[in-house]
C-alpha cells in the first residue's frame, strides 16, 4: 500500500506531490516515536519546527492530543516536551488558544519526577500570562483546581506553584476560592504537599491583598512553622523572609517574631539549620532594630548551638551579619556582642565549623578596622593558622587579600610561613594542589625579596612531587609568577633552575623541563626562549625515552611561533625532520604535526 | 477493620500458593522477601535470584463474595544481577534482602528492592496506549518511497492490551561497605534509611550520589567490636524517630531533630537477662532478627530466636508482651548451633490493626499471637490441604516424651523447612508466607 493515498492534505501544511521541504519534518515527527531515546529527545527540541510545518489548527488538533498522551517517555524527553509547551503560544494560533496547551502540561504536571513537573509547572505559569482574563477562569483556574483536588499528591504538589500566578487577575469570587484551596493544601495529609505549599507560601503572600495577608496568610504560615514535620517547619523560615517584606515593624513585631523565636529554638536542629542559613536574609527583612533586640541574640545562640551543622552555618554568617549592620553600630555590635562568641569558635571541636568560620573571619577586618584587628582578630588568625586541619589553613590563607587592606600582611607573615611550609607538605597531595593555587595571590602581596628567600625552594620542590597533578599545578604556577615578578626574575632564579632538570636520571623529571618550557616561553619572550630554552630542548631530541622525544616535538609545535625564522629554519626543522623518521609511532606523529602547524615542510 | 480482631477466632483457609511444585528447590528461587502495599492491592517477593515479583489482587467478583480476589502474577522482573567487586574480590550476591512500597504518588507504584550493596527504586507503570502511523514507513517496518509522502502525518494513541512495565529510576549504591540489613521509608515520604551491620545512612529519594551517614558503631579498631546492626526502621509518622537493634538483643531509638549524627540513642530498650537462664547460647538466641513498629506507632516488636516481645515506646526496661515462639527448642540449642539454624533471621509482622503478631518457625510451622485474648495458635503452610477454602489445622508439637494424637514430636521437626519472611494485608484478614520456594496466601473464613 502506498500510504500517501489515504492522507489528506492538512490545511496550513505544505501541499504538492512529493515536496522536497516534507521530508526532514517527517522524520522529524516519525523519530518522536523513534526507540532511540536520543532521536526523540532530537524530535522534541525541534518540536516548534515540526508545529510550524503542520500549521496551527493540525498543530492543536493533532500534535497536542498526540503530545497529551506521550506522558510514558523518558524524563529527560519529559522535561525538553514541558520546557518547549511553555514557549508555545504563537504555534497554536496566538493568546485566544494558549488553553490548547494546558492538557499535555495538565499531564505532566502529575508525572513523579519533580525536575518535570517543576518544568511544567514553570510552563503553566508562563502560559498563564498569555491567557486572557476570561479564558484564565474558563480554564486555568479550573486545572488549578484539578490538580489541588487530585488523588495523588503530585498533583496537589504541582498546584502549589500555581496560584500566586492566577490569583492577581481573577475575580473576587475566584479568588476566595484560591485562598480556600490553598488554605486547604497547607493542611493536607502528606507531608510533600504541606511542603510544598510552605514554600510557595511566600510567593503567594506576595500578591494577596494585605487585608488576607494578616488574617489568612499569618495563620498558615504560623501553622505551618509548628507542623508536626520538621521538613514543613523548616520551610517556614523560609516564607518568613517573604512575609516579613510586607508587613509594617508593629505587625512583624506581633505577628511573625513570636513565630520566628520559636524556630530559632526549635528541637530539631533542622529548623535552627534553617534559621542560621537564612539569617542575612532575615536579618534584612526585619530590619535594624528588631535585628538588635531579637537577632543578634538569636544568633549568639546559634553560634554556641548543640549541633556543629548549626554552627558552621552560624559560623558562615557573621561577616555578612556584620555588613548588614548600619555603619554606625557595627563595630560595636561586633566587638560586644558577637566577638566573644568567634573566639569560642576557634577552638570549637569540630573542624567543619572552624573551618567555616575560616572562610569568613578575615571579612570582619574591614568592619573594625586596623587597631581592632591587629588587638583582637590577629591572634584568632594566627590561633587558626596553627589550626590541625589543614582545611582551616587553607580558608584563612586563600582570603589574606582582606586582611592586606588593611593592616598589610607583614603582620602575618611570621606565623604564614610555617603554615605555607606545612600545607605544602602535607601528605594528602589535594591540600599541596589547593596551596599551590594559593602561591602567586601570597607572592604578590609578600613581595619578591621575601618570596625568594622562603617560598622559591617550595615551588621548585614541587616540580619534582611524585603526583602528576602536583607537578602541572607548579608548572602553571611557575607561570604565573613569571608574569608577577618578570622577565629578569625569571632568568635569574627560575630558568637555569628548570633547565638543570633536563638532566635529571628520572624521564618524568625530564618531561617536567619541556612542560615549564611549554608555560614559560611566552611570558619570558623571544630572547630568553631562544638563547637559553632552545638549545635545551633540541638536545632532548635525543632522548632514549620516546615520551621525552614526542614532548619535544610537541614543546617545538608550541615555543615556534615565538622564535624567529632562523632560528625555525636552522635549528629546529632539522630536528624535527629527524624526529619525524623516528622509529616510534607517536614521536613521528607529534613530530608531522609539528612540521605542519609551523608551515616547515 | 473487619475481623481482624484476633488470629485464632477467625478460621484461617487456605487460598493460594505460589511457586514450583518439585522437592527440588533451585537455589535462585528461594524467597527472600515478601512485602504488601500499602493498600493490599499489590504484594511483592524477592528471590536469591536478584528477582521481585508483583501479585496484584484480583478486582472482587460480586458474584462469588465469600472470596476475595485472588493474587496473580503483576509484573515480574530482575531486580538486581551478581556483581563482583574487583577491588575487594568479593562476590555481591543479587539475592534481594527487603523491598519497601512507596506511598502512592501517582498512578505508577514505585518500590525499593535491596542487595547486600545496592538499592534501587524501581516504577512498576501500566500501559494502555500505543502510538500509530508513521510518514516514512508502514506499520510494520517497510520503508515508504520518500517521494510518495506528500502530506505530513502525526501518530496517533490508540488503545492497546494493558502493559505493565518495571523500570528502574535511581541507583543508590556505593555507601555500604558491610551487608544491608534494613531499608526503611520515612513518613516524609522524601528520605530512607538503609542500615547494614555497622552504620546506617539517610537518603534523599531522589538524590543517588550522596547520603548521610546518621549512625556508625563501628569501632576505631575492628578487634573491639561486640555487637552489629541487625535491623532499622523509621517510625510511621514520627518522621524524626528511628530504631535500630543490634545483635545484643538491644533496641536504640534515635531522635534525628537531636543532631545530626545519631551516635546517642534518646532511649535504649533492653530487658534485663535472666541469670538462671545464662548460658553458652544465651547472647545468640538474644540477638535481634527483626524490629518493627505497630501501625500506630505506640509499639514496636522485636523477634529474637525463640520469642517476639512487644515494646512500650514510653517503657524502655522491660517488653510489655512476650510470646514464646518455640520455647521447646531450648533444648535443643546445641544441636541447632552445629546446624547454623540458631543464625536463621526470622522477622514478624503486625495484623493492620495492631491486635495479632504473627511470625515464623521450623517444619513450615508459623505462629499468631492474639494480643487481646492472649491465645496463640500454629499452623502449617504445607501443599497438603490446600483446596481453596479448607480450613486450617492447628498443629502442636509436644516437647516431652508422651505425645498425643496429632501433635509432632520435636524430633521430627523438619528444621530445613522454615518460615523466615511473612507478610500480612494492611486493612484485612490475608496473609503472605513464604516457605523455602513457595509463597502461600491465607485468608480468614467469611461467613
Amino acid at each position: 500500500m502506498a500510504g500517501a493515498s489515504e492522507l489528506g492534505t492538512g490545511p496550513g501544511a505544505a501541499g504538492g506531490d512529493g515536496d522536497d521541504s516534507l521530508y526532514p519534518i517527517a522524520v522529524l515527527i516519525d523519530e518522536l516515536r523513534n526507540e532511540d531515546v536520543q532521536l526523540r529527545l532530537n524530535s522534541i527540541k525541534k518540536l516548534s519546527t515540526i508545529a510550524l510545518a503542520l500549521g496551527v489548527e493540525r498543530t492543536r488538533s493533532e500534535l497536542l492530543p498526540f503530545l497529551t498522551d506521550t506522558i510514558y517517555d523518558e524524563d529527560e524527553v519529559l522535561l525538553a516536551l514541558a520546557e518547549q509547551l511553555g514557549n508555545f503560544t504563537g504555534l497554536v494560533g496566538g493568546p485566544d488558544f494558549a488553553h490548547c496547551l494546558l492538557p499535555p502540561l495538565e499531564n505532566l504536571a502529575t508525572v513523579e519526577e519533580t525536575v518535570v513537573r517543576d518544568k511544567a509547572v514553570e510552563s503553566l505559569r508562563q502560559i498563564s500570562q498569555e491567557h486572557t482574563p476570561v479564558a484564565l477562569e474558563a480554564y486555568f483556574v479550573p486545572l488549578v483546581k484539578r490538580l489541588a483536588s487530585g488523588d495523588w499528591f503530585t498533583s496537589r504538589t504541582s498546584a502549589c506553584g500555581l496560584f500566586s500566578v492566577c490569583y492577581p487577575r481573577a475575580s473576587n469570587a475566584v479568588k476566595a476560592e484560591i485562598r480556600q484551596q490553598f488554605r486547604s493544601l497547607c493542611s493536607d495529609d502528606t507531608p510533600m504537599v504541606r511542603r510544598a505549599a510552605a514554600s510557595k507560601l511566600g510567593e503567594f503572600a506576595k500578591v494577596l491583598e494585605l487585608d488576607s495577608v494578616k488574617s489568612e496568610i499569618v495563620p498558615l504560615f504560623t501553622s505551618l512553622a509548628s507542623d508536626e514535620q520538621d521538613s514543613v517547619r523548616l520551610l517556614a523560615v523560609e516564607a518568613c523572609v517573604s512575609i516579613a517584606q510586607l508587613l509594617s515593624q508593629d505587625d512583624l513585631e506581633t505577628l511573625v517574631m513570636p513565630t520566628l523565636r520559636q524556630a530559632a529554638e526549635d528541637k530539631s536542629w533542622r529548623v535552627r539549620y534553617m534559621v542560621a542559613d537564612r539569617f542575612s536574609e532575615l536579618q534584612k527583612a526585619m530590619g535594624p532594630k528588631i535585628t538588635l533586640n531579637d537577632l543578634i541574640p538569636a544568633f549568639q545562640n546559634l553560634l554556641k548551638d548543640c549541633e556543629a551543622e548549626v554552627r558552621a552555618a552560624a559560623a558562615h554568617k557573621v561577616k555578612e551579619l556584620g555588613e548588614n549592620l548600619p555603619i554606625e553600630d557595627r563595630e560595636t555590635i561586633i566587638m560586644n556582642q558577637i566577638l566573644p562568641y568567634i573566639k569560642e569558635l576557634v577552638s570549637d571541636t569540630n573542624q567543619h565549623v572552624k573551618s567555616a568560620l575560616a572562610s569568613v573571619i578575615m571579612g570582619l577586618s574591614t568592619i573594625l578596622g586596623k587597631e581592632n584587628t591587629i588587638e583582637h582578630l590577629l591572634p584568632l588568625f594566627l590561633a587558626q593558622l596553627k589550626d590541625e586541619c589543614p582545611d582551616v589553613r587553607l580558608n584563612i590563607i586563600s582570603n589574606l587579600d582582606c586582611v592586606n587592606e588593611v593592616i598589610g600582611i607583614r603582620q602575618l607573615s611570621q606565623s604564614l610561613l610555617p603554615a605555607i611550609v606545612e600545607l605544602a607538605e602535607d601528605a594528602k597531595w589535594r591540600v599541596r594542589l589547593a596551596i599551590i593555587e594559593y602561591m602567586p595571590l601570597l607572592a604578590g602581596q609578600l613581595g619578591v625579596e621575601f618570596f625568594d628567600e622562603k617560598l622559591n625552594s617550595l615551588c621548585m620542590a614541587w616540580l619534582v612531587d611524585h603526583v602528576y597533578a602536583i607537578r602541572e599545578a607548579a608548572t602553571n604556577n611557575l607561570m604565573k609568577l613569571v608574569q608577577k615578578f618578570g622577565t629578569e626574575w625569571a632568568q635569574n632564579t627560575i630558568v637555569p633552575k628548570v633547565l638543570v632538570m633536563a638532566n635529571d636520571p628520572n624521564y618524568l623529571h625530564r618531561m617536567t623541563t619541556l612542560f615549564c618550557i611549554n608555560a614559560l616561553s611566552e611570558a619570558c619572550g623571544q630572547e630568553i626562549t631562544t638563547k637559553q630554552m632552545l638549545p635545551i630542548v633540541l638536545k632532548m631530541a635525543g632522548d632514549q625515552v620516546a615520551n621525552v622525544r614526542f614532548n619535544v616535538a610537541k614543546s617545538l609545535q608550541k615555543i615556534g611561533p615565538i622564535l624567529d625564522t632562523n632560528a625555525l629554519q636552522g635549528e629546529v626543522k632539522p630536528v624535527l625532520q629527524k624526529l619525524g623518521q623516528d622509529e616510534d609511532m607517536d614521536v613521528k606523529y607529534f613530530a608531522q604535526e609539528a612540521i605542519s602547524v609551523l608551515a616547515l615542510a | 477493620m473487619a475481623g481482624a480482631g484476633g488470629g485464632n477466632d477467625i478460621q484461617w483457609c487456605f487460598s493460594q500458593v505460589k511457586g514450583a511444585v518439585d522437592d527440588d528447590v533451585a537455589e535462585a528461587d528461594i524467597i527472600s522477601t515478601v512485602e504488601f502495599n500499602h493498600s493490599g492491592e499489590l504484594l511483592a517477593t524477592g528471590d536469591k535470584g536478584g528477582r521481585v515479583v508483583i501479585f496484584q489482587q484480583e478486582q472482587e467478583n460480586k458474584i462469588q463474595s465469600h472470596s476475595r480476589g485472588e493474587y496473580n502474577v503483576y509484573s515480574t522482573f530482575q531486580s538486581h544481577e551478581p556483581e563482583f567487586d574487583y577491588l575487594k574480590s568479593l562476590e555481591i550476591e543479587e539475592k534481594i534482602n527487603k523491598i519497601r512500597w512507596l506511598p502512592q504518588k501517582n498512578a505508577a507504584q514505585f518500590l525499593l528492592s535491596t542487595n547486600d550493596k545496592t538499592i534501587k527504586l524501581w516504577k512498576i507503570s501500566e500501559r494502555d496506549k500505543r502510538p500509530e502511523g508513521y510518514n516514512l514507513k508502514e506499520e510494520d517496518g517497510r520503508y515508504r518511497d520518500p517521494t510518495t509522502v506528500t502530506t505530513l502525518r502525526v501518530p496517533v494513541c490508540r488503545p492497546m492490551d494493558l502493559m505493565v512495565e518495571a523500570s528502574p529510576r535511581r541507583i543508590f549504591a556505593n555507601a555500604h561497605t558491610y551487608h544491608i540489613n534494613s531499608i526503611s521509608i520515612n513518613s516524609d515520604y522524601e528520605t530512607y534509611l538503609s542500615a547494614d551491620d555497622l552504620r546506617i545512612n539517610l537518603w534523599h529519594l531522589e538524590i543517588t550520589d550522596r547520603s548521610f551517614n546518621i549512625v556508625d558503631i563501628k569501632p576505631a579498631n575492628m578487634e573491639e567490636l561486640t555487637e552489629v546492626i541487625t535491623a532499622a526502621e523509621f517510625h510511621p509518622n514520627s518522621c524524626n524517630t528511628f530504631v535500630y537493634s543490634s545483635s545484643k538483643g538491644t533496641i536504640r531509638l534515635c531522635d534525628m531533630r537531636a543532631s545530626a549524627l545519631c551516635d546517642r540513642h534518646s532511649k535504649l530498650f533492653e530487658e534485663p537477662e535472666d541469670p538462671s537462664n545464662r548460658s553458652f547460647f544465651s547472647e545468640i538466641i538474644s540477638s535481634i532478627s527483626d524490629v518493627k513498629f505497630s501501625h500506630s506507632g505506640r509499639y514496636m516488636m522485636t523477634r529474637d530466636y525463640l520469642s517476639v516481645k512487644i515494646w512500650d515506646l514510653n517503657m524502655e526496661n522491660r517488653p510489655v508482651e512476650t510470646y514464646q515462639v518455640h520455647e521447646y527448642l531450648r533444648s535443643k540449642l546445641c544441636s541447632l548451633y552445629e546446624n547454623d539454624c540458631i543464625f536463621d533471621k526470622f522477622e514478624c509482622c503486625w495484623n493492620g490493626s495492631d491486635s495479632v503478631v504473627m511470625t515464623g518457625s521450623y517444619n513450615n510451622f508459623f505462629r499468631m499471637f492474639d494480643r487481646n485474648t492472649k491465645r496463640d495458635i500454629t499452623l502449617e503452610a504445607s501443599r497438603e490441604n490446600n483446596k481453596p477454602r479448607t480450613v486450617l489445622k492447628p498443629r502442636k508439637v509436644c516437647a516431652s516424651g508422651k505425645r498425643k494424637k496429632d501433635e509432632i514430636s520435636v524430633d521430627s521437626l523438619d528444621f530445613n523447612k522454615k518460615i523466615l519472611h511473612t507478610a500480612w494485608h494492611p486493612k484485612e484478614n490475608i496473609i503472605a508466607v513464604a516457605t523455602t520456594n513457595n509463597l502461600y496466601i491465607f485468608q480468614d473464613k467469611v461467613n
